[in-house]
């Protein structure tokens, strides 16, 4: 029975996946993921958490330039911004 | 999802009596099958790899080349070359996607099974589709398939597009270029408009003597004060709207003579570009996933079909609620669904999904405009975040204008990208 037990553990482990939180993969429309997409949009994997929530403060705040991500950031909670950034920070 | 959960923890339990074997665990991993290789499909099955290496993803898609629609204006006004829209499934293939080059002939939801036009029988935990858009040859009376060889649709980019431009490179200066708009919904919403700006940007620019027509069968359309306020800038004199209201519902065409009729007049024009009434691609009936407004309704927090248990719908061929049926739509319901599918066939509960759309639409070469939207599941449906979205502000600078058609064709590189590169 324990080795049965640890069989089942070990296939539940092997499909653990930690969903990107709600919003997260809509991004990359615009912000590459990949680093071989010639785009002047900066890319969001491996900044800094604070760096993006920053951001998205100011341009819902209207205190950053944007042409879109005013109308966009506008759209997103305060944690809903900390969660997606905390994803693309640890993203690589 | 019930069904799903019973079949994981029978392969989890046949997994731990053939004792933590491997192979067996191989054998067991959940199969998704996608129909349909576009922005939707493509996105969808490499966003399922990336969220689960265990899954086994096949797509189904016939043609080996795809042409994308978004920038295809600019190639009707030649801004730019065909070859710029077409892209492989090299790197789709080596993401471990298997790709099978065929259709689709027959689904079968209860067995859950796809049977393909070279006999294969595919079995599914979950079956995706993105069929993307079908013209619907019996919708405008005189517009059939032969029709559209005299009066191009382009709206299914490739030939069409083609053929298009090569009419215009043969018109005569002074001649009458009409487009013929359809009602709600279709494919790109503001697509008709950008490509009337872009014509509008040929003739002026090659053939100035001559003049646009667009006869819509709406009285308004996405973007609409940008638009008029950049063609009154632009192309003054040059580009006439009629809206539904003003006549510019047309009821049918006669190929032979080039001619578009409404219930106030006919046009016969030099060139004629009539954009047909669509449905969802024929997958979405063979599946029977297509209502009778010939879309596909869908649960907007899962994007499984209302009609079909175990089948997700998503792109051009979904009713989406608010979102419009647009390339960045597709791309992003696409991920959005990877996840959920994801969840499904492990077994656990997706969360809700968060959405956005950006369009771009060119009025000129260095001039653009877009419209955006954030989207979640509510009433039912896909709704707007209030006080998210909207267009470009109407008194922009022209130095934003600017900024958003380089901003227009970066997204096409990083959209197509993430599809195919």
């Amino acid at each position: 029975m324990m080795r049965v037990l640890i069989a089942v553990l070990a296939f539940a482990s092997a499909s653990t996946y930690a969903a990107p939180p709600a919003g997260a993969a809509a991004c990359s429309g615009c912000h590459a993921a990949s680093a071989t997409v010639a785009s002047p949009v900066p890319r969001l994997v491996g900044r800094e958490a604070a760096d993006i929530v920053k951001a998205m403060d100011e341009f819902r705040a209207g205190k950053r330039p944007a042409t879109v991500m005013d109308r966009i950031a506008k759209g997103f909670t305060d944690d809903e911004t900390r969660a997606i950034a905390a994803w693309y920070a640890g993203q690589r | 999802m019930s069904v799903s959960r019973r079949r994981f923890l029978k392969s989890a339990a046949a997994a731990a009596t053939g004792l933590f074997a491997p192979a067996v665990i191989a054998q067991a991993a959940p199969r998704v099958v996608i129909i349909g290789g576009g922005f939707a499909g493509t996105s969808c099955a490499r966003a399922l790899r990336k969220a689960d290496q265990r899954l086994a993803v096949t797509l189904v898609e016939p043609n080996a080349t795809f042409t994308a629609c978004p920038l295809s204006n600019a190639v009707i006004a030649g801004l730019r070359e065909l070859t710029a829209q077409q892209f492989t499934y090299e790197r789709v293939v080596a993401d471990g996607i298997t790709l099978l080059r065929a259709n689709a002939t027959a689904i079968d939801a209860q067995a859950r099974s796809v049977t393909l036009s070279d006999g294969t029988r595919l079995v599914y935990d979950r079956l995706v589709l993105a069929p993307g858009i079908d013209i619907r040859w019996d919708a405008l009376p005189g517009y059939g398939e032969s029709a559209a060889e005299r009066m191009p649709h382009a709206w299914k980019a490739g030939e069409q597009t083609l053929l298009l431009r090569r009419q215009l490179e043969a018109m005569a200066d002074g001649g009458l270029v009409v487009i013929a708009a359809p009602a709600n919904p279709f494919r790109c919403p503001t697509g008709p408009y950008e490509r009337a700006s872009l014509i509008a940007h040929y003739l002026k620019t090659r053939k100035p003597r001559s003049k646009l027509i667009v006869l819509d069968a709406k009285d308004g359309f996405s973007k609409q004060r940008l638009f008029e306020n950049a063609w009154a800038e632009l192309y003054p004199g040059l580009l006439e709207w009629v809206p539904l209201s003003g006549g510019g519902k047309v009821i049918s065409v006669d190929a032979s003579t080039n001619t578009l009729v409404t219930d106030f007049g006919r046009h016969q024009a030099a060139v004629a570009n009539v954009i047909p009434p669509q449905k969802a691609g024929s997958v979405g009936d063979i599946a029977g996933v297509a209502d009778r407004s010939g879309w596909c309704p869908i649960d907007p927090a899962t994007f499984e079909s209302k009609l079909r248990a175990g089948i997700h719908v998503i792109g051009d061929a979904a009713i989406a609620g608010a979102m419009p049926k647009s390339a960045f739509a597709a791309n992003s319901q696409a991920k959005a669904c990877a996840e959920v599918v994801a969840e499904l066939v492990n077994g656990r509960m997706p969360s809700a999904p968060k959405l956005i759309n950006t369009c771009y639409s060119l009025v000129a070469p260095d001039y653009g405009i877009s419209v955006a939207g954030v989207y979640r599941p509510a009433g039912g449906q896909l709704a707007e975040v209030p006080g998210a979205g909207g267009v470009s502000p109407l008194d922009a600078p022209r130095a934003t204008r600017v900024l958003e058609a380089q901003y227009a064709e970066a997204w096409f590189r990083t959209i197509t990208g993430e599809a195919f590169g």
